[in-house]
């Protein structure tokens, strides 16, 4: 056998020596090429024709901090809803039972494929196809009644908001392992046990980062129920501007409000992510 | 006279064009602890998955503690049974994966606890007792609050046959149980089944551990191409096989 050889010559020793900071320059360079860029828009502005004083007047006005309470109640609960209408919608395509797959798909079909302002309109003016609705010998009423702006709104919204998560809801339980179904169906668990209990849950942890995008989206569309008389944010902000011609001042207090709710569903989301992380050593950072 | 625990009859299933299982036939006694073995692709793992019906038979039948499973026979044609009766006969049996497939958003114990607590709807108390001592059986007493990821997996094997024995199955399949182990951790997964076949639980185990083979098995079953080639006392089968096949199989593994 031949034995071991010595280390050999002409490697040196590094310990010790340090890694230099590399200087950056063109990073500096571009950061104060933007803030230059940033300047100037912020001086544009500022010397435009816009009174800063209504802005800043009407930011705290009760009709506007009512119609971001109106926007914020309208986006929570068709979020609710069509989280519960992906869910079920998602659960039925996965289903081995054809006559729930081909109702799950026509439903994504109809609601994706047609604006969602067209839907708004569509359920606020229902009366027209039915002037009366109800159930035949039990209770009955005019439509104009029922179909107030608030359930026009939740019901367009939720829907539609529906079809879009049920996708969402597929993506993520079919990233869950196929294993884990057998798994669960080995101790007994028959399909639905196994979805709720074990397949759900890990879907949940693939499903947060492109929910919280679509609830961003939700709060947005929110104002699309301007058209059908909702008073959320944009609506109110409206209404003041027809009476005081003050339009620009008036969509930027608006603008504002949506940027700061935006701004405080961020770490929301974290918490969500981190508390659905359970168990995985890879948590969001 | 005692009647097999498992009794197989002329079963075939096909998976499009692949035959994985040609006219098998085959008793399991209980009490038994039977290796089968043989190449991938030579039906064994498609067998334990038909008697835990996550796969269907075509043809043929599967009988359990004497009971026909996933069919009902009625005025001479075959029902299918409903999910909740497949259920039903599923917890007769419990299962061990090549990939554990432990579930990762819960901890060992809570993996222990589920099937009893959510399907068989017992006691917390007791259940938890049960699966405490489980735990301990299997040597993972220490580890009982940890999630799958931060476990080993020879302890995640462990607490997935634990998980399995929760159920009080009369029978306990494993399914190539240590091919997804790292060599060093082998032996404790071993170990645990060892204790087990001591105690008397009636288990078919698929594998390559022809060493545990001939250490615990009473009957080795050698297959290949979906049909059982060869059967015996492991002794016989290991040591002095009779067929062509079995004889290139043992020469190509060891």
């Amino acid at each position: 056998m031949k034995p071991v050889p010595a280390l050999a010559e002409g490697f040196p020793d590094l310990s010790g020596m340090r890694v230099a900071r590399e200087p950056h320059w063109f990073r500096w360079l571009s950061a104060a090429l933007i803030v230059l860029v940033l300047a100037a828009i912020g001086r544009a502005f500022a010397n435009g024709q816009i009174e800063w004083a209504y802005v800043s007047r009407f930011l705290t006005a009760k009709v506007i901090l009512e119609g971001i309470v109106n926007t914020m109640v309208m986006a929570v609960l068709a979020m609710a809803l069509g989280i519960f209408l992906g869910v079920v919608v998602a659960v039925m395509r996965l289903s081995p039972n054809p006559v729930l797959k081909t109702v799950a798909a026509g439903y994504t079909w109809l609601f994706r494929g047609t604006p969602l302002i067209l839907q708004l309109l569509l359920w606020f003016n229902l009366a027209l196809v039915f002037p009366t609705i109800g159930i035949p010998g039990l209770w009955s009423a005019r439509a104009v009644d029922v179909m107030t702006p608030f359930l026009a709104a939740l019901l367009g919204l939720g829907i539609n908001q529906g079809a879009y998560t049920s996708e969402v809801m597929r993506a993520g339980m079919l990233s869950v392992d196929i294993g884990q179904y057998e798994a669960a169906q080995a101790i007994g668990m028959g399909r639905l046990r196994a979805l709720r209990r074990i397949v759900l849950p890990q879907a949940m942890r693939v499903v947060i980062p492109p929910l919280g995008n679509e609830f961003i989206g939700m709060v947005k569309a929110t104002s699309l129920a301007s058209v059908i008389q909702y008073p959320e944010l944009l609506h109110n902000a409206e209404n003041i501007y027809y009476a005081n011609s003050r339009v620009i001042e008036l969509l930027i207090v608006a603008g504002l409000w949506y940027l700061l709710v935006v701004s405080v569903l961020t770490p929301l989301q974290m918490l969500l992510e981190r508390r659905f992380a359970r168990g995985t050593l890879r948590l969001a950072r | 006279m005692t009647k097999p625990l498992v009794a197989i009859r002329a079963v075939a299933k096909n998976f499009g064009e692949f035959q994985a299982l040609k006219n098998v036939s085959l008793d399991v006694w209980p009490g038994e602890v039977m290796c089968l073995i043989g190449a991938s692709g030579s039906g064994k793992t498609t067998l334990l998955r038909c008697i835990n019906q996550l796969a269907m038979i075509d043809s043929g039948g599967i009988w359990l503690d004497g009971e026909l499973l996933g069919v009902r026979e009625q005025g001479g044609r075959l029902h299918r049974l409903n999910e909740r009766e497949i259920g039903r006969q599923r917890l007769k049996t419990g299962m061990v994966f090549q990939r554990f497939n432990l579930f990762p958003h819960k901890t060992a114990l809570e993996n222990v606890t589920e099937g009893p607590l959510q399907v068989q709807g017992r006691k917390a108390d007791e259940v938890r007792t049960e699966a405490v001592e489980l735990l301990r059986r299997v040597g993972l007493s220490a580890k009982a609050d940890s999630y799958p990821a931060q476990l080993s997996g020879g302890q995640q094997q462990r607490v997935a046959i634990a998980r399995a024995l929760a159920m009080k199955p009369m029978l306990m399949l494993f399914d190539e149980p240590t091919s997804a182990l790292d060599p060093e951790l082998v032996g404790e997964v071993l170990a645990v089944m060892k204790e087990l076949a001591k105690s008397g639980m009636t288990m078919m185990v698929v594998t390559h551990e022809l060493g545990f083979a001939r250490e615990v098995a009473d009957r080795v079953v050698y297959m290949d191409q979906g049909a059982i080639v060869e059967q015996g006392r492991a002794s016989e089968v290991l040591g002095a096989p009779r067929e062509e096949r079995t004889k290139a199989f043992l020469s190509a593994v060891i």
